[in-house]
């Protein structure tokens, strides 16, 4: 659709971690279990600093309750990970305070100022209050928002409040972010924007873990895991899978993958 | 601490933005302990009666004005035949009439003894009992005067007095239950709604990844109705105080302590109950059903735990209301220290440290 608008993957490409290859997930044999069946099937992969990871699949796929298990609020039943150097299962703690996370629901609260959520935010991750105060301001400048900083969040428009809750989960300078899904139910123009905001991140050399069904999307990532069925049935650059795959889009190595699988 | 600064200020910020708690935090309160206090009564005040007199003699002319004086009756109107009492029950204004028996006096003087047979409108059973109970009364005092001066008949006359509560005030009893039911509501419904709602929203998720550990959640999100709680507490007692008279014969001190311990009992129970709920509508209802019923029910507060059936007089232990209202009525009326209420105390006490457990467990299995 609009991916030929955005800046081409391949200009991404040379920026990416070729010359470092710092590995800063690492997941080996990491599994899931709820009773007897595998929510999370026994995955390995690695992320590299600075690279805008697409973590894909099918609702259901398991990708949400992978990424719990990275971000330290699932228990893995079995494997290991490091995320950001640290173990999630022995070292949470230290993960927490080294990645952001932003959620499928813009998590923000609508009873609170933008200004009060910054502050609510930047506070529990430790943040002094002069510290906020520069990062508040240099929001300001950046979202332009500087006529609705008093207002609730819940009166603004979606849009608004996914870039906001972005914004939010970097305020602690976070070494990698996860996103859940964060371009669900907002418009394409609005999409595009925020995949501009994280290009704009991953420059500054931030690590971007994204899930995500939008498959033309998939074309923005660096390199791209497919999850099936608990499993990740393919790993590689958009343009690598097209090609293993023979075909002309992502969205068309997505069917294939799970057409095989069935 | 800053960061424990900085949750306390926003959860206050949902509370104070909120109109629905904000009312269920103050409003409810109030109206409950006023409507209580003066609306819902077992007393009876002015109520209307009438009287058919068939003697209209001397002595009926004297038991006719007594009740006439007392503040509970007023006489509507003498009837003439028994064919009017029913019209006049059905006419609605009448809940009672007084019958004597022809040639009353001369009964009383010639047979030693003379009827008088009360009739009232039992539709509302409660009010018919105590009318019952109440010209009864009225009368036995009337015969008791009259005995005492003339001197002659030597009668054995039961002389009840009523300890704590000599007028038999029902407020007495509605202030420590309504401070229950308010206590258990604020702090059990309010804060289960409010981390069902962040769970709801999402929010809550967010705040795992935090750095924030899951207990400094809870406690941020608890801290303010502890707080808050104590506030109505107070005021409960103020009213009670205040309006209704209720008095405070024991330690206030000790009253305050007894009360944040069955809050915090109570806060932990609102935990509990949002760990086994997924959204803002169950915790609600789980609430209301699994605490307000029992708390109203069971405790005491209401119906008297000594008439209930067996099996749920043994139920009623398991509700820490019920030993609250003894508490708190042991401290008000009869002004006791804690040498007489301390295994209250240590059952509510065992109460509040099981639900904490309980509720951390729970929790941590939520988390996965």
């Amino acid at each position: 659709m609009n991916n030929q608008e955005i800046k081409p993957q391949s200009e991404f490409s040379s920026r990416v971690i070729d010359d470092a290859k710092e590995k800063i997930i690492s997941v080996q044999n990491l599994t899931k279990k709820f009773g007897d069946f595998a929510a999370v099937d026994a995955i390995s992969f690695d992320v590299y600093k600075g690279e805008i990871f697409g973590f894909l699949g099918a609702n259901g796929a398991g990708k949400t309750t992978a990424m719990k298990m990275l971000i330290g609020i699932s228990i893995p039943t079995a494997g290991e990970a490091q995320v950001a150097g640290f173990d999630v299962l022995t070292n949470a703690e230290m993960v927490k305070k080294n990645i952001g996370y932003m959620s499928q629901k813009f998590s923000l609260y609508d009873d609170l100022t933008v200004k009060e959520n910054i502050v609510f935010f930047g506070g529990i991750y430790g943040l002094s209050r002069a510290e906020i105060k520069i990062k508040t301001a240099a929001l300001v400048k950046e979202l332009q928002i500087e006529a609705i900083i008093n207002n609730l969040v819940g009166s603004l428009p979606l849009g608004w409040k996914q870039k906001l809750s972005f914004s939010v989960a970097l305020l602690h300078e976070p070494k990698i972010v996860f996103l859940d899904e964060p371009t669900g139910g907002v418009d394409p123009i609005t999409r595009r924007q925020f995949w501009e905001m994280i290009y704009t991140q991953a420059y500054k050399g931030t690590t971007i873990f994204v899930t995500t069904h939008y498959m033309d999307e998939a074309e923005y990532c660096d390199r791209v895991s497919i999850m099936v069925a608990g499993k990740i049935e393919a790993l590689d650059t958009p343009k690598n899978l097209k090609k293993q795959f023979n075909v002309e889009t992502m969205n068309d190595v997505f069917l294939k993958l799970a057409r095989n699988i069935e | 601490m800053k960061r424990f600064i900085g949750f306390i200020k926003k959860e206050f910020y949902h509370i104070f933005r909120d109109k629905r708690s904000l009312f269920i935090l103050f409003g409810m309160p109030i109206a409950q302990i006023l409507l209580f206090g003066f609306a819902i009564t077992n007393e009876i005040n002015n109520v209307d009666i009438a009287v058919l007199d068939h003697s209209k003699d001397f002595e009926t002319q004297k038991i006719i004005n007594k009740l006439k004086s007392s503040p509970y009756f007023s006489i509507e109107n003498q009837l003439d035949s028994e064919k009017e009492i029913e019209s006049e029950f059905k006419k609605g204004k009448v809940k009672a009439v007084l019958i004597f028996e022809p040639n009353f006096s001369q009964n009383l003087v010639n047979k030693k003894a003379a009827t008088i047979q009360t009739v009232t409108d039992a539709t509302e059973p409660n009010v018919a009992n105590t009318i019952a109970n109440y010209t009864s009364a009225v009368v036995q005092n009337y015969q008791s005067q009259k005995n005492s001066s003339s001197g002659s008949p030597a009668s054995v006359e039961v002389q009840s007095r009523m300890f704590y509560n000599p007028e038999l005030k029902s407020v007495f009893n509605f202030v420590p239950g309504v401070m229950t039911v308010i206590l258990m509501l604020v702090s059990a419904m309010m804060t289960s709604i409010s981390i069902t709602r962040e769970k709801e929203l999402g929010t809550m998720e967010i705040l795992l990844v935090s750095p924030l550990k899951p207990f400094q959640v809870i406690i941020g999100k608890v801290f303010p109705y502890v707080f808050l709680s104590i506030i109505n507490a107070v005021v409960i007692l103020l009213l009670g105080y205040f309006v209704f008279k209720m008095p405070i014969n024991g330690s206030l001190f000790l009253l305050l302590f007894e009360s944040i311990l069955f809050i915090i009992s109570a806060l932990s129970l609102g935990i509990l109950i949002s760990t086994i709920s997924d959204s803002q509508q169950t915790a609600m209802m789980l609430s209301l059903m699994g605490l307000m019923l029992p708390v109203i029910i069971l405790s005491g507060f209401i119906f008297p735990i000594n008439s209930m059936p067996v099996p749920m007089q043994v139920i009623s232990n398991i509700i820490p209301a019920k030993w609250f209202i003894i508490i708190v009525k042991a401290i008000m009326l009869k002004g006791v220290g804690i040498q007489y209420i301390w295994k209250e105390t240590l059952v509510l006490i065992g109460m509040t440290l099981f639900f904490i457990a309980l509720s951390i467990k729970k929790y941590k299995i939520r988390l996965e």
